[in-house]
């Protein structure tokens, strides 16, 4: 169980040497991508101007204030709470981020699915846990709102923030074929029988 | 009793707030108890990180969670109280859509076919308010609850059948907290709604998922079965976020109804960690915030 520090964006051979339970703690860039941006992305033909290779992204959409661009704001956008959005909506968009953007790295909740986890293992991705529920802290890890993309789509837009000291996350799906969902799936799995003895009824 | 429609608006406009940022006391103390009882490391941290973010959201007056959820109202009046009826609803609209566009929150609310969002947090038929009466005469509450979709997403209905008897019940509510995993931001409240017709079973299940914690079913076969699953729930190791752990679950609330002879409904509705809940009390005294 290592620490990492990553600036973003990174190299294939950084997340190889990512396994679950590692912690890690990014700074730079992280991009902010939701259901609809997704959708827009990869079933509408639509793409962004930002070169995601090598980037972390987030499941997010965050509430935001408009106001006018300047130094401090240059998207027009101060951050008001930015926390996180369960994942498992956007399994089927994992491996186009990774074919088409080169993203490598997956910062969400609740964890992802086999699709998922066997694209990390094919090209080199690891999902980052972060913990749902918690944007008042997280927020604290965001400095600035630097760029928005396909903000059409607000607040589902495709945000770029400037981060420092984001995390720890928790390495929960790696590039070696392990995710800590499927130990506690299979853990859970085992458990049911004696959870549903315990109510007696027995196990169907 | 005579409420000011305007003072309904201001009061639909704070609550909406306040549910966002103030984590009620009995949800705190539910953290208390499950991080003193946790054995899991992971999900030591996981609630040691939950637990630093409500102080980091009252330090700071910022939101708990970033989902606004869908904004749900309900409403009780008294006997003697004079508000109007479609006044009313007009008035909550109208502080609902406020607190969106004035504090500004995340509209999350969108066409259910175009997608479009309004940024307003309203739309067709949201916020969703249920009104209610009681025999407290001078007494109008009004109870909010943003709803997030984590966990609502993760909500279940099953029409099972009178020769299936109570371990459909039992086994519905456990399977449904297996398939939720770590998506509905585990430690939950897990709402169950029993009897009733498809829609009513629904919905009890959601005033099950916003009950206090602690509080317990007035009808004690409720209460008995809501102590057992509970304690079934918390054998799963699902934990804090899916990741493993004693805390799936800080309780299972059940709320019933009669229902038919031939019928046998089961609902679930989870409510997330982030437990969001506020309330307004009015009275001739003046308007009293509280959860």
């Amino acid at each position: 169980m290592a620490h990492y520090e990553l600036e973003t964006p990174v190299s294939e051979a950084q997340i190889r040497q990512l396994r679950v339970n590692d912690t890690v703690t990014l700074h730079t860039t992280l991009f902010g991508i939701r259901d609809a941006t997704q959708i827009h992305l990869f079933d509408h033909g639509r793409s962004t101007r930002f070169d995601l290779s090598g980037h972390a992204v987030i499941h997010t959409a965050p509430n935001v204030r408009k106001v006018e661009p300047s130094t401090e704001y240059p998207a027009g956008y101060a951050p008001v709470c930015i926390g996180t959005t369960t994942s498992d909506r956007m399994e089927r968009f994992t491996r186009p981020l990774m074919t088409q953007y080169g993203v490598r790295m997956i910062v969400g909740k609740g964890g992802m699915r086999d699709g998922s986890l066997a694209a990390f293992q094919e090209l080199g991705g690891v999902y980052l846990a972060i913990v749902g529920g918690t944007a008042a802290l997280e927020t604290t890890w965001i400095e600035q709102i630097e760029d928005v993309d396909l903000d059409d789509l607000n607040p589902e837009s495709l945000w770029k923030f400037r981060i420092r000291n984001f995390g720890p996350l928790l390495v929960a799906m790696d590039s070696h074929g392990n995710s800590l969902y499927d130990v506690v799936r299979s853990d859970v799995e085992r458990n049911r029988a004696s959870a549903l003895a315990s109510l007696g009824v027995h196990s169907s | 009793m005579k409420v000011d429609l305007n003072t309904v608006e201001e009061v639909s406009k704070e609550l909406y707030i306040r549910a966002l940022k103030l984590l009620p006391p009995d949800i705190k103390d539910g953290f208390t108890q499950l991080a003193a009882t946790e054995t899991g490391a992971t999900a030591k941290n996981v609630l040691a990180t939950i637990m630093t973010n409500i102080e980091v959201a009252e330090n700071t007056n910022n939101m708990l969670c970033q989902d606004t959820g869908v904004p749900i109202y309900y409403v009780t009046i008294g006997d003697e109280v004079d508000v109007g009826g479609h006044a009313l609803m007009q008035a909550i609209r109208r502080g609902c859509e406020r607190a969106t566009r004035e504090h500004p929150l995340r509209s999350s609310v969108v066409h259910p076919l175009t997608r479009k969002n309004n940024h307003s947090s309203c739309g067709i038929e949201v916020p969703v308010i249920h009104v209610d009466y009681s025999d407290t005469p001078d007494e109008l509450t009004i109870k909010m609850v943003p709803k997030g979709s984590g966990s609502e997403n993760n909500s279940f209905l099953k029409m099972a059948i009178p020769a299936e008897g109570i371990d459909a019940i039992k086994a519905f509510v456990v399977d449904c907290a297996i398939n939720a995993g770590g998506k509905t931001c585990p430690p939950t409240i897990v709402g169950v709604g029993l009897g009733g017709t498809s829609d009513l079973c629904v919905a009890l299940a959601k005033r099950a998922s916003t009950r206090q914690l602690g509080t317990v079913c007035a009808d004690p076969e409720g209460a008995k079965l809501e102590a057992e699953l509970s304690a079934a729930i918390n054998r799963l190791g699902v934990g804090p976020q899916g990741l493993g752990g004693d805390s799936t679950a800080f309780a299972v609330h059940i709320e019933l109804a009669h229902t038919h002879i031939t019928m046998n409904p089961i609902a679930v509705n989870m409510q997330c960690h982030s437990a969001r809940r506020a309330k307004a009390t009015f009275s001739p005294a003046g308007v009293t915030y509280g959860f």
